[in-house]
């Protein structure tokens, strides 16, 4: 060996054993993080994906392997089809709805008024407010004979609905209920991007004439577009998750028509103690929340104007 | 081409300080009109009034000759370049010049004919399907030019459209642009905070200090005869040299140096006990051995290819740069004899800041016609 090379390799060395440091430093900042996803989420799904395959007893414990048995099962069961359309009908109802109302409201509250402070903690507080604080609040606006909603019926004279025992517009109340909690935070985090628009790009839009509607639609909207995509894939998970309303207002009935599919895992599981099953549909709107948001961001891709 | 007229115009965003107060300047159809002055003097402010942007606490804004204080920015016929660019970037180069093209009912076709004019004006043409983003900040700049330029509108207003920019680009940048000036003929009120600018494109210049005007002229007008010490000392590079003189029995002394006799013409100098002294850093000469001049020692010197600044010390407290064409080898610590023409000095009263001598300073331009 050469000196020239000597030196290289030497310092190769060291820098290898420099790389190898940094990585055992980054590993132990990371170590709390992973040990608390590891044991409250790598685990349980890997063991979700491992029971989905068992006969399981009443106690949760794997008896027989059934190979995709559970999910075969699945797809012959009318109770699951019911789930898996209201799971749609759900987030179809309530995640449109939700981004809509919030940017409407974002758009409104960014104007530079006297006072609009007051409507900008209006519009966010329901962030603040716990599902079943929500709920109850609900609970009592739909209630058939004291609940606002028919009693401004009656006074237009038109017959009472039975909002939530009515298997016809259940879901349709329980997704009401759900936009209203949505929008303080899709609120909150559209307004935080309307704001980061630089407001030379107005004035400039202002100089040459451009119309609001038309500055809505060719700077506000491309311009907002990340922000637009991060609160409706958020929102468009937790649509999907959704368990707390269900249970508060509905209890997954009336006939099953609010009996999403996390409300139906829970049921399985909980109460009719088939735990295999349980997983099969967990594992199955992994997949499905998976599928949905990988063909988000591909179509998010293209509209998605990244600065 | 259009006249821009500011009577007494006063501005307060909070209702207790004016952050411009009775501004009055009229400027000329075809004019470059420079707005300079250090940052937070209510130029920005100045020019988003004229745009429409801002609104008039009062006075009186007047376009062509007809009142315009409430007109909107769109009617008002301007074009405005800012100083991030404020370009779109979702769109592309063509796409943000003929942005707000379509509201002047400009056809499609016309707007991309005006558009490739431009381009091949400001050298685009290869970037037109780019997006900022894909752009150096020299090419952004020029695409926020030719925003401006394609609306032709006969006012253009310019915020600091330089700043963002590295020294050499910024020199080529200034030509261009009043080049483009002269080229379209439009009226431009250009706002930097750097003299250089001012003094290199300005038809005429308005100095802005605090929110008042400190002075308005010719660029060589205000180099020449400052009317106070703040544009005294904020125009020139290196600026003038400042320094308190005692008036004594018909002579000035600074720092324990004297200075000069006072002449007959400057007997009313001896009305003030204690006067500002300036003298331009190219006024400052090396004596011959017949002329007075006094002793310093030299502190520092930079040689800048065709010109020299040399830094020294003048009595105790106070340094002095004098700038000399041409290449000198002085080492830090020699003692120099200087002199300075007494024509050259300029006087300040140390009350008020303004100039004392009203008679002006010759002027050292030299004339060339073809
Ligand atoms: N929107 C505003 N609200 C309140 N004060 C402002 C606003 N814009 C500017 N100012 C104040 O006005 C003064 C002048 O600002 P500006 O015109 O931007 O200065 P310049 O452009 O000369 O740097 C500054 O003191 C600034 O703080
Ligand atoms: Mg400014």
């Amino acid at each position: 060996m050469t000196m020239a090379q000597e030196v290289r390799a030497s310092d190769e060395k060291k820098l290898r054993k420099r790389e190898w440091s940094n990585f055992l430093t980054g590993i132990l900042f990371l170590l709390p993080s992973l040990l608390l996803f590891g044991v409250f989420l790598f685990y349980p799904m890997v063991r979700t994906v491992y029971l989905s395959l068992f006969l399981t007893s009443s106690q949760g414990v794997p008896i027989v392997f059934v190979g995709w048995d559970n999910f075969f099962a699945l797809f012959q069961s009318t109770s699951f089809q019911l789930s898996a359309k209201a799971t749609a009908l759900f987030v179809l109802y309530t995640v449109p709805a939700s981004v809509l109302l919030a940017t409407a409201l974002a758009v409104l509250a960014n104007q530079k008024l006297k006072g609009i402070g007051l409507f900008r903690t209006m519009f966010s507080a329901t962030m603040g407010m716990s599902v079943a604080a929500s709920s109850v609040i609900w609970m009592f606006l739909f209630n058939p004979s004291i609940g606002l909603f028919n009693r401004i019926l009656a006074a237009l004279n038109i017959p009472g609905i039975q909002w939530l025992l009515d298997p016809q517009y259940a879901l349709l109340s329980v997704s009401i209920a759900t936009i209203w909690m949505n929008t303080g935070f899709a609120f909150l985090i559209l307004l935080g991007g309307l704001q980061n628009i630089d407001s030379s790009l107005y004035e400039s839009a202002k100089i040459a004439g451009v119309s609001d509607a038309c500055q809505l639609r060719k700077i506000t909207l491309p311009m907002l577009s990340p922000t637009l995509f991060f609160v409706t894939t958020v929102t468009l998970i937790n649509a999907f998750q959704t368990f707390g309303q269900i249970d508060l207002l509905t209890k997954g009935g009336p006939m099953e028509s609010t009996n999403v599919i996390v409300y139906s895992i829970y049921k399985d599981a909980f109460i009719n103690y088939n735990v295999g099953s349980a997983s099969a549909q967990a594992v199955l709107l992994f997949a499905a929340v998976l599928i949905v948001t990988v063909i988000q961001f591909k179509i998010g891709e293209r509209k998605v104007h990244y600065q | 081409m259009r006249k821009v007229e500011l009577k007494e115009i006063t501005k307060t965003y909070d209702g207790k300080i004016d952050v411009l107060s009775s501004i009055d300047v009229t400027i000329e159809p075809g004019e470059f009109f420079v707005l300079v002055g250090p940052s937070g003097c209510g130029k920005s402010t100045m020019l988003r009034m004229i745009a429409g942007l801002e609104s008039i606490t009062s006075g009186e804004l007047a376009l062509d000759g007809k009142r315009a204080n409430a007109l909107p920015p769109s009617e008002r016929d301007l074009s405005m370049v800012f100083q991030n660019y404020a370009l779109y970037p979702h769109l592309t180069v063509e796409q943000n010049i003929t942005f707000g093209l379509h509201v002047k009912k400009i056809s499609k076709k016309e707007q991309k004919v005006r558009c490739e004019e431009v381009c091949e004006m400001l050298g685009l043409t290869p970037y037109m399907k780019r997006k900022p983003k894909e752009l150096s900040g020299g090419q952004r700049q020029r695409v926020a030019l030719a925003r401006a330029v394609v609306t032709e509108a006969p006012l253009c207003l310019m915020d600091e459209p330089l700043s963002n920019l590295d020294a050499k680009l910024r020199a080529k940048m200034r030509s261009e642009i009043r080049q483009l000036q002269r080229k379209l003929g439009l009226t431009m009120i250009y706002v930097t905070h750097d003299q250089t600018e001012a003094m290199t494109m300005a038809d005429r210049m308005m100095i802005l200090s605090n929110g008042r005007v400190q002075q308005i002229g010719r660029p060589l007008d205000v180099y020449n005869h400052p009317d106070n010490l703040f544009v005294a000392s904020f125009i020139g590079s290196p600026p003038m040299n400042l320094i308190e003189a005692e008036v004594s029995d018909s002579m000035l002394t600074a720092d324990g140096h004297w200075v000069m006799p006072i002449p007959n013409e400057k007997k009313w100098l001896l009305r003030e006990d204690k006067v500002m002294l300036g003298i331009r850093p190219e006024h400052i000469k090396l004596a011959k051995e017949s002329e007075p001049g006094f002793f310093v020692q030299v502190a520092n010197v930079e040689v800048l290819g065709t010109e020299t600044l040399v830094t020294f010390d003048f009595g105790e407290k106070s340094q002095w740069v004098a700038k000399w064409s041409g290449q000198y080898d002085i080492l830090p610590g020699t003692k120099l004899r200087i002199t300075v023409d007494n024509k050259h000095y300029a006087f300040f009263s140390v009350k008020n800041g303004k100039r004392l001598d009203r008679s002006p300073i010759p002027a050292a331009v030299k004339k060339v016609s073809s």
